[in-house]
């Protein structure tokens, strides 16, 4: 069984809000109807999204941390937002485990919305159904697209390449080995939702120096080992020592 | 939670509607057992169930006010099977059809004997209908009550108590207002409705002040560590990743000081409770005019209290959204 999700990596987002606008701009342009705003441009602007980008302050002034943290419908494998849904509207698909609004049947009762702990369900003003991310279900089957543009809107427009996409019960994605080597984990594992988006927590940056990236090793120059040996903080040609 | 007037209603009007009809088959069940007086039906029964379907009928249209597609109402009766809200979707229009029936036969009198109980007792329709609505009226208490109760992460509402206090102050503003009813029309009844409104408006009171006071002591089980997964004890919102207004800050948040919200309990725990209870000791001999107010304050007590029950509900979707910029 398949389960498309994305996994976000918390340790490279670095908070441009590339993700939202490109979300926003794919599925406002969309068969199923606009992303309706209101007073867009006015005072007391609102609208419809399917993902945002907050920010965080971890730690006391001056050890703190600012995490960036993007945020959208986690498509749970248990929804506490569908079997609440009196219409049927609200719906899990079995073939890729998306889970979706049918916009035709929801009768925007906001139900679903008070049975997501994590706030991904809105509804929209002007089309009256409640909304959220469709993991860009219409294109990531789009055969008229390229291989490459069969992803997520804002997984392709990621500069960093914080999102991962993927077959997370495929142990050989790559949102599976990024979420088993990396340390992937769910929001609010506590009410048992079983998210399918994960995160990539913040790691330490390390860089690992191996001896031959700082002695020529293999110098063919030098063959008796003969002159003293230069120290390695010896000023050098080319930041590598010849010995 | 953003308290829903729509909401606010809808569980209002059809729990006084319930109790009410409660109320009406109670006297009735006394006095086939002859424990009560006959009331003449017409008046008594007739018209009060037409009062109980004018509550229901109000309650209903409430409801629409809720929904953003209200045209499509009718799909919300298909997921009967997962969904409370397509539970009480059905049962509420049962319920009505039953009440209207039972108001019916006691109007016109369709009261042939079906057949004699072991005891000698006759049973007629209006008592098979009696029976089968007081188990839809049971039955769309249990399913107002589980929509909230069953969702578990508002962990306010996902108590026992939720439903109890559903049923006992339904029943508690049903019976107030059948004994200002039966004032007017069968005022041998009132003292025995009277009585009983006290009993379940203290028992109410009981239940209310219980789920009042487990609310008090819960500790949030989702936190800001949680929610964003950083195991970190100090960690502050910069920004909720826009300024202007959206969808979640407007469902959630009620946007009410704790002046008022504490303003708003202790109304409601005085207007709901120990004053109709006053009132009604005292209109028990046949003061309709006592016995009226008392169902009155009740019910914008019980405003009051299903306005506290929203507001005091705090979804943990609210961490995402704690700071604009």
């Amino acid at each position: 069984m398949t389960q498309l999700a994305l996994v976000i990596d918390l340790n490279v987002c670095v908070g441009c809000h590339a993700c939202v606008t490109s979300c926003k701009e794919w599925n406002t342009s969309g068969t199923a109807g606009p992303m309706s705003d209101q007073n867009p441009y006015s005072a007391d602007p609102s609208g419809t999204f399917f993902n945002r980008v907050q920010t965080f302050e971890v730690g006391t002034f001056p050890n703190t941390e600012t995490v960036h943290f993007p945020k959208s419908c986690l498509h749970c494998e248990d929804p506490p937002c569908v079997p609440v849904c009196p219409t049927g509207a609200s719906y899990k698909r079995k073939e890729d485990g998306i889970v979706l609004v049918d916009y035709d049947k929801c009768i925007a009762c906001k139900y679903c919305s008070w049975a997501c702990p994590y706030g991904a369900r809105e509804l929209d003003e002007q089309q009256k159904v409640m909304k959220k991310c469709t993991l860009c279900v219409d294109r990531i089957y789009d055969a008229s697209m390229s291989e490459r543009d069969r992803k997520p809107a804002c997984v392709l427009a990621c500069p960093t390449s914080a999102r991962l996409y993927g077959d997370i019960h495929d142990p050989e994605s790559v949102v599976s080995k990024a979420i088993r080597e990396q340390g992937g984990y769910p929001l609010m594992p506590e009410w048992g939702t079983q998210p399918s988006n994960h995160y990539l927590p913040r790691r330490k940056t390390q860089i690992r120096i191996h001896d031959d990236e700082l002695e020529r090793a293999d110098n063919p120059l030098v063959l008796d080992r003969q002159l003293p040996k230069p120290g390695k903080n010896d000023p050098t040609l080319d930041d590598a020592t010849t010995w | 939670m953003h308290p829903a007037f729509s909401v606010i209603f809808l569980t209002t009007l059809i729990g006084a509607g319930q109790g009410l009809f409660l109320a009406l088959f109670t006297a009735q069940s006394y006095a086939a057992f002859n424990l009560l007086p006959s009331p003449e039906p017409h008046g008594f029964y007739g018209v009060g169930s037409l009062i109980v379907l004018m509550l229901l009928v109000g309650g209903l249209i409430a409801s629409f006010f809720h929904l953003g597609r209200p045209e499509r109402a009718w799909r919300s009766a298909t997921k009967w099977r997962t969904s409370w809200l397509s539970r009480e979707v059905i049962v509420l229009p049962m319920f009505m059809g039953v009440v209207a029936l039972y108001g019916g036969a006691h109007w016109f009198d369709l009261r042939p004997t079906l057949m004699i109980l072991p005891s000698g007792l006759p049973v007629d329709p209006t008592a098979v209908l009696g029976v089968i609505g007081t188990i839809l009226a049971f039955s769309l208490f249990v399913a107002t009550g589980m929509i909230y109760a069953a969702i578990k992460f508002l962990r306010e509402w996902a108590s026992p108590l939720t439903v109890i206090n559903y049923i006992l102050l339904g029943g508690a503003s049903g019976f107030s207002l059948a004994a200002a009813f039966a004032g007017f029309t069968a005022p041998e009844l009132t003292s025995f409705l009277a009585g009983w409104a006290v009993i379940i408006t203290l028992l109410g009171m009981v239940s209310r002040l219980a789920s009042l006071y487990r609310n008090k002591r819960l500790k949030p089980k989702s936190t800001l560590q949680t929610a964003i997964g950083i195991k970190h004890p100090k960690i502050v919102q910069k920004t909720q990743g826009f300024m202007g207004g959206a969808f979640n800050t407007r469902e959630f948040f009620h946007g009410q000081t704790t002046a008022v919200l504490r303003g708003v309990k202790w109304f409601f725990l005085i207007a709901a409770f120990p004053v109709p209870a006053l009132l009604l000791l005292m209109g028990m001999g046949g003061n309709v005019p006592l016995l009226l107010s008392a169902f009155v304050i009740q019910y914008a007590g019980l405003l009051a209290e299903r306005w506290f029950f929203f507001v005091q509900a705090n979804h943990p979707q609210n961490l995402y959204y704690q700071s604009i910029a």
